[in-house]
């Protein structure tokens, strides 16, 4: 580990920080929005069920793309970034972290929306008849029993964000300290022929990405023997 | 009575297949049980009355505040209710003492007179720190009621409670909750589709049928009524509150008034509840035109025969009058079944009108 160089601790630094705030953001977005997938009765929800789940067939570079044109000066994330001073939401760590928020919506929408969908509404009617309100239900019954859920979600938000590269590609580029995360520094590092370093990073992203999983598992199956009824 | 006692509601929707057109009065008091065959709305009419389901066009007071009218419609959270699925729907994340205080209001503490006297009844002292993983189906059932009643609630709506139990089960909490209901000052609406539990429990009936109440009012009277259902069953019976006179410790006999006539049951210690029940089937009930001596049957009442129906090819049903004698009792009249053969009603010439003397084989305590 000591073998690492500065620019490698600041990637992952950066890469833990991306990876972090993607997923606190996503919790606070996610869960609302995958509240309302699995509870409204509206016909067109399921158009915006869709959208969620895109990123998950389309290729990074597509999303890339468009989030570049999105963030770039002439579009609306430019005009965003003039409120501080900027000229572009491109190439930077806010560009960034709203593009990964994006590409791993779907990564916590989806289990949310399952645990969401399979607690059904018995247990919150059995609330709302013990004095609760919708409120109260939704704190107290619905969102305890989709932990297992949320977690799985936040687990797979964040290890997917650690380890997306291409529409970081497209929108962040390789500015250290900035934008360059993990998966682009081993891409640097074979492109510029650097084996060692590249071998060691994706190594301990494999240990790393096995660990989390196995983590996942593990806290899943204890949990949801704790919540099925 | 005045409609502040009462429970009223209109309901006129479609749920589904099911055409809900309902027109319920009932009394804020004692035990209301609805009965059904499965599909004719019983759990959908409870539900309504929770709020659980939102008639498009209703009408709910209960002991005269109003929970539904034109426009207005009190949420489920703000009725002051306690409701008992079929299925317990206990909180899966919680333990029995968090599924217990779930609906408790913050000044009823653990440990309360009332806390004490609803674990007392529903025997829950064992369960309350356990996981709720692990407990049986009555168990589930009994820590779901007692959930309800720490609600404080100032009606309590029970969707086939015992329904899912097996027979152990159901013989386990049926007393619990026949006790439960006596000292209850809160009234409960009971679903079932099990006429014997509702036979133990219930005060008033509500028939219901297709999406409408084909009849409702005191248990006894649509017991009796030759225009329902019920009348013609096999199982007809009929129930009566009765007033302990006596108990013969020699021979385990205990003797009941019922409005002047005695009866005499079998059982096997004296019998403690404060108000008696008793059960006789329509088949238990044979006639005679004299009063039969040298019998081995202990109750013969003389009765007048009331209404007579023919209720299948073999048999007629009767509904007596209970003594005939004494006038002043006719006004609310006590009156019994009997299910017997045609070939008998022609023998004997019987006819309404006719003063004859009712022979019941077997008399069950319903609540000892």
């Amino acid at each position: 580990m000591n073998g690492f160089s500065h620019e490698i601790w600041q990637a992952i630094s950066l890469t833990l920080q991306l990876a972090g705030l993607t997923t606190i953001i996503l919790v606070l977005i996610g869960t609302p929005l995958a509240w309302w997938l699995a509870r409204s009765g509206r016909w067109w929800k399921e158009i915006i069920g869709t959208c969620v789940s895109l990123p998950l067939v389309l290729p990074p570079t597509v999303i890339g793309f468009y989030l570049l044109i999105l963030l770039g000066p002439s579009g609306p994330g430019g005009a965003l970034a003039n409120l501080w001073g900027l000229r572009t939401l491109a190439f930077s760590f806010s560009g960034l972290v709203l593009g990964s928020v994006i590409y791993s919506l779907p990564f916590m929408v989806q289990p949310l929306r399952n645990a969401f969908e399979a607690n059904g509404s018995r247990p919150l009617e059995a609330a709302a008849t013990l004095r609760a309100t919708p409120f109260q239900a939704f704190w107290r019954v619905a969102i305890p029993m989709a932990v297992p859920g949320l977690l799985s979600g936040m687990i797979l938000t964040f290890t997917h964000t650690i380890g997306e590269f291409g529409v970081v590609l497209m929108i962040g580029g390789n500015i250290p300290g900035q934008t360059k995360v993990l998966s682009i520094a081993i891409f640097d590092y074979v492109e510029t022929g650097q084996w060692q370093a590249a071998h060691s990073l994706a190594a301990a992203m494999v240990v790393f990405a096995f660990l989390i999983i196995l983590a996942l598992k593990l806290v899943e199956r204890r949990l949801s023997a704790r919540v099925t009824p | 009575m005045s409609s502040n006692a009462r429970i009223i509601a209109s309901f006129h929707d479609q749920v589904g297949s099911l055409a809900m057109d309902i027109a319920l009065d009932v009394p804020a008091q004692g035990v209301t049980a609805v009965f059904g065959p499965s599909g004719s709305g019983k759990t959908t009419l409870l539900r309504t009355l929770a709020g659980l389901h939102q008639a498009k066009d209703g009408f709910c007071s209960v002991a005269g505040q109003v929970w539904q009218q034109d426009r207005f419609f009190l949420p489920t959270h703000k009725r002051l209710i306690g409701y008992v699925f079929q299925d317990a729907a206990l909180f899966p994340h919680l333990c029995v003492r968090k599924n217990l205080l779930f609906g408790a209001s913050k000044s009823m503490r653990e440990g309360g007179d009332l806390w004490n006297g609803i674990i007392a009844a529903l025997e829950l002292q064992p369960l309350i720190s356990r996981s709720v993983h692990n407990l049986s189906g009555g168990e589930k059932q009994r820590v779901a009621i007692g959930r309800a009643l720490l609600s404080e609630p100032q009606l309590l709506l029970m969707d086939e409670p015992l329904s899912a139990l097996d027979e152990a089960s159901k013989r386990e909490i049926l007393p619990l909750l026949e006790r439960l209901c006596q000292g209850l000052s809160v009234p409960l609406i009971y679903v079932s589709h099990n006429m014997a539990e509702i036979e133990r429990i219930a005060d008033t009936l509500v028939l219901m049928e297709q999406g409408h109440i084909l009849a409702q009012g005191p248990l006894h009277q649509l017991q009796t009524n030759p225009d329902l259902p019920l009348f013609d069953s096999s199982n007809a019976a009929i129930t009566l509150e009765a007033t302990l006179q006596n108990y013969d410790a020699t021979y385990g006999l205990a003797q009941f008034d019922v409005n002047g006539a005695q009866f005499f049951v079998p059982t096997a210690s004296r019998p403690t509840a404060a108000r008696h029940r008793l059960k006789i089937l329509a088949r238990d009930v044979s006639l005679s035109l004299i009063r039969p001596e040298q019998s081995s049957i202990l109750n013969a009442v003389p009765v007048v025969i009331q209404h007579a129906k023919r209720s299948d090819d073999q048999h007629m049903t009767l509904s007596l009058r209970l003594n005939p004698s004494n006038a002043s009792t006719i006004s609310h009249a006590t009156v019994l079944l009997a299910r017997i053969t045609r070939r008998s009603w022609d023998s004997l010439e019987l006819k309404p009108g006719m003063e004859i003397f009712a022979s019941v084989k077997s008399v069950a305590l319903e609540r000892g």
